[in-house]
């Protein structure tokens, strides 16, 4: 029998031993598959899972708390550290929600920016999604080609903010940057490349493949009512036939003007889900092209005229007397929105990404709450594994597309 | 004298301060949506008061009367999903805190929010038989302002390790931690009773002590490995090489330093 105590706590199965049929064991957070730090307890009959508790909380950083002693500009760098794969979309789910509070909207050049580069988020998660889950299943390739046009996204995000992880490229209010010089024209041939690309490599590598499809097709079944029962969005939901896209049924920015398809599946598995993300990197790339030719039809300004909130240009600032003085009072002091709340939802790569903002009218928030769908797609893992077989268990994690810097905030 | 710090709220608070400064309100409106209306009809005395945020309906309700109002909105309404659940801590202000579940009507593509309030101790009903996703908001409430749910199928804390003391949401839980946060892993690892062993300047490994020659070195006032440098040490004069190839004598430059 073992002796355990606080330096060599238990190190073997008692469970195993004592029912003799069921097997606990742990699956993480060392581990290459759990996209992060998730900790699995699976509870094994034979090969089949019987019970399955995710075990999360090894990154949390209090974000939340983060939140209630910065004021609304300081915060913005953090929620980069959301989801890390496609900082972008937290920033902006973030800054849509504060521009709500104060009830102001970017100029329209900032929203044509914000738009193309939310939709190369999108590309850049998804190909990360395609790498990851391809190279968990057992397709290494996939990886180093899906990581190779990752990277040219990335270069596209370095270009225009500097940053290749943490992007920060939006503001509350606008955009702090016009784009460089021939970025569209690099954005034009991303988006020539990705298409290509997806068609002849990635969806020829993988969507007639034998193995990927018997790995992959009636793995980690979940019905409509389920998904949306468990709280899934984005692709999880429309994987399972509920077409719910938050950018055309609660369209912000300029998806309203846009024209876009939702591809939705009713296959319910993650085979059906593949599909979905390459249909929507698809989707994205047509985005991005219809943008292009609308940036040249925008006025310069970045960001919007709301001088209670937000600074003026720097030319202002170096020029004139009150714009200074308001920047400076809004540097020091930080702004002060109105008493309020409020919740805003938007479409992140990994679902439905929304940020609830309790104000009192200080400079701090009084309470902000991250909706992040991880939080919630982890939560739908002791659903979803029950049942199934310890090889799939690795297939499940892959499908929903879980990142736990949003998890744990 | 020295000026008063707050002990129940002791989050960011603004340095500047106006006395003549009115906050503005976002602006409440009446609800006069057609699909809005009809919920708030059909909730009847179960909303206590209803109006349009920002686009979204919110209803206060009595916290008891929580699982029959989302219920009602599940299956009357059509908001099947709960997005979001969770608190926001009013303790400091009205001893109370203030509880929101965030739902959705996937075919009207509404949103709505359920709002209530529960004194400090009191436990509110889990909706988790409604909605399978309030089962982490719940858990994550729970861990983070300690509030309590009924009926909860697993509560437990979700974020925070299972023996942690305190609710770190709380406004009177310093943004760094308290007492125990800060001695948890010695306490956890080698006892209580080490506290005073170890120190509290020990107690951080990022720590830098400005007299270790073995971890650190002075640009300029490098010393051997390991010398005791408390009583202070001299400066070298930096020497900068005047060759401008270097000749990289393979078997020389290969010689390492023996204490390593």
């Amino acid at each position: 029998m073992q002796v355990a105590n606080k330096l060599s706590p238990f190190f073997e199965n008692l469970n195993f031993e004592r029912d003799d049929n069921t097997m606990v064991i742990n699956f993480g957070p060392q581990h290459p598959s759990a996209h992060g730090q998730l900790r699995l307890v699976l509870e094994l009959d034979g090969e089949q899972v019987v019970k399955a508790y995710p075990d999360i909380g090894y990154l949390h950083r209090g974000i939340e708390k983060m939140a209630e002693n910065m004021t609304y500009n300081e915060f913005l760098p953090t929620t980069d550290r959301l989801d890390y794969i496609a900082s972008t979309s937290n920033n902006y789910a973030y800054a849509l929600a504060v521009e709500k509070l104060l009830g102001i909207e970017a100029p329209r050049r900032a929203q044509v920016i914000r738009t193309m580069l939310l939709e190369l988020n999108r590309v850049i998660s998804h190909l990360f999604f395609i790498a990851t889950h391809a190279l968990d299943v057992g397709a290494m390739s996939v990886f180093l080609y899906a990581f190779r046009e990752r990277e040219f996204g990335m270069d596209l995000m370095e270009d225009y903010c500097g940053a290749r992880l943490t992007h920060s490229a939006v503001r509350i209010g606008g955009v702090p940057l016009d784009l460089p010089a021939n970025w569209l024209e690099n954005l034009a041939a991303f988006c020539d490349k990705v298409e290509y690309e997806l068609e002849h490599t990635y969806e020829a590598l993988l969507t007639e493949n034998r193995i990927w499809k018997m790995r992959l097709e009636d793995v980690g079944v979940i019905s409509a009512e389920d998904a949306l029962n468990w709280g899934c969005t984005g692709v999880m939901l429309r994987g399972s036939g509920v077409k719910y896209d938050i950018r055309k049924e609660e369209p912000y920015e300029l998806y309203a003007e846009l024209d876009f398809d939702v591809p939705v599946s009713d296959r319910c598995d993650s085979y059906g889900r593949y599909r979905l993300y390459m249909e929507e990197m698809k989707q994205s790339v047509r985005i991005m092209r219809q943008l292009i030719p609308m940036y040249a039809q925008t006025q310069p300004q970045l960001m919007a005229h709301a001088p209670k909130y937000i600074s003026a240009t720097k030319e202002d600032i170096m020029t004139q007397n009150y714009a200074l003085m308001q920047h400076f009072v809004l540097v020091t002091q930080g702004m002060r929105p109105p008493k309020g709340e409020v919740y805003v939802p938007t479409e992140s790569p990994k679902g439905e990404l929304g940020f609830y903002i309790k104000s009192e009218g200080e400079p701090y928030a009084y309470r902000l709450k991250c909706r992040a769908p991880s939080f919630f797609h982890t939560g739908l893992l002791q659903k979803l594994l029950v049942g199934t077989y310890i090889a799939d268990v690795v297939t499940i994690i892959g499908t929903t597309n879980i990142v736990f810097g949003e998890v744990d905030r | 004298m020295r000026k008063y710090v707050p002990k129940d709220n002791v989050q960011g608070k603004s340095y500047y301060t106006d006395r003549f400064w009115v906050a503005p309100r976002v602006p409440r409106e009446e609800v006069t949506d057609a699909h809005f209306t009809g919920v708030v009809a059909t909730l009847g005395v179960l909303a206590k008061e209803a109006h349009v945020e920002l686009g979204q309906l919110i209803v206060h309700i009595d916290a008891r009367d929580n699982v029959a109002v989302i219920k009602a909105l599940k299956e009357a309404c059509g908001y099947t999903q709960c997005s979001e659940q969770s608190a926001v801590d009013y303790l400091a202000k009205d001893g109370e805190f203030e509880l929101f579940y965030q739902l959705l009507n996937v075919n009207e593509a509404k949103r709505a929010r359920v709002v209530c309030r529960i004194k400090k101790g009191e436990a509110i009903e889990s909706i988790v038989p409604l909605f399978n996703s309030a089962n982490f908001a719940e858990r994550e409430m729970f861990d983070m302002f300690g509030i309590k749910v009924n009926n909860h199928p697993f509560l437990k804390r979700i974020l925070m390790p299972d023996d942690w003391e305190g609710h770190p949401l709380l406004k009177t839980y310093p943004l760094h931690g308290d007492e125990f946060a800060s001695w948890y892993e010695v306490d956890k690892i080698f006892g209580k009773e080490y506290r005073d062993i170890i120190g509290p300047e020990n107690r951080d490994p990022a720590k830098v002590d400005r007299h270790d020659t073995k971890r650190f070195a002075r640009i300029g006032y490098e010393v051997p490995f390991g010398t005791d440098i408390s009583e202070g040490e001299t400066q070298k004069e930096i020497e900068y090489s005047e060759a401008l190839l270097v000749n990289y004598n393979k078997k020389e430059s290969k010689t390492l330093d023996k204490r390593r």
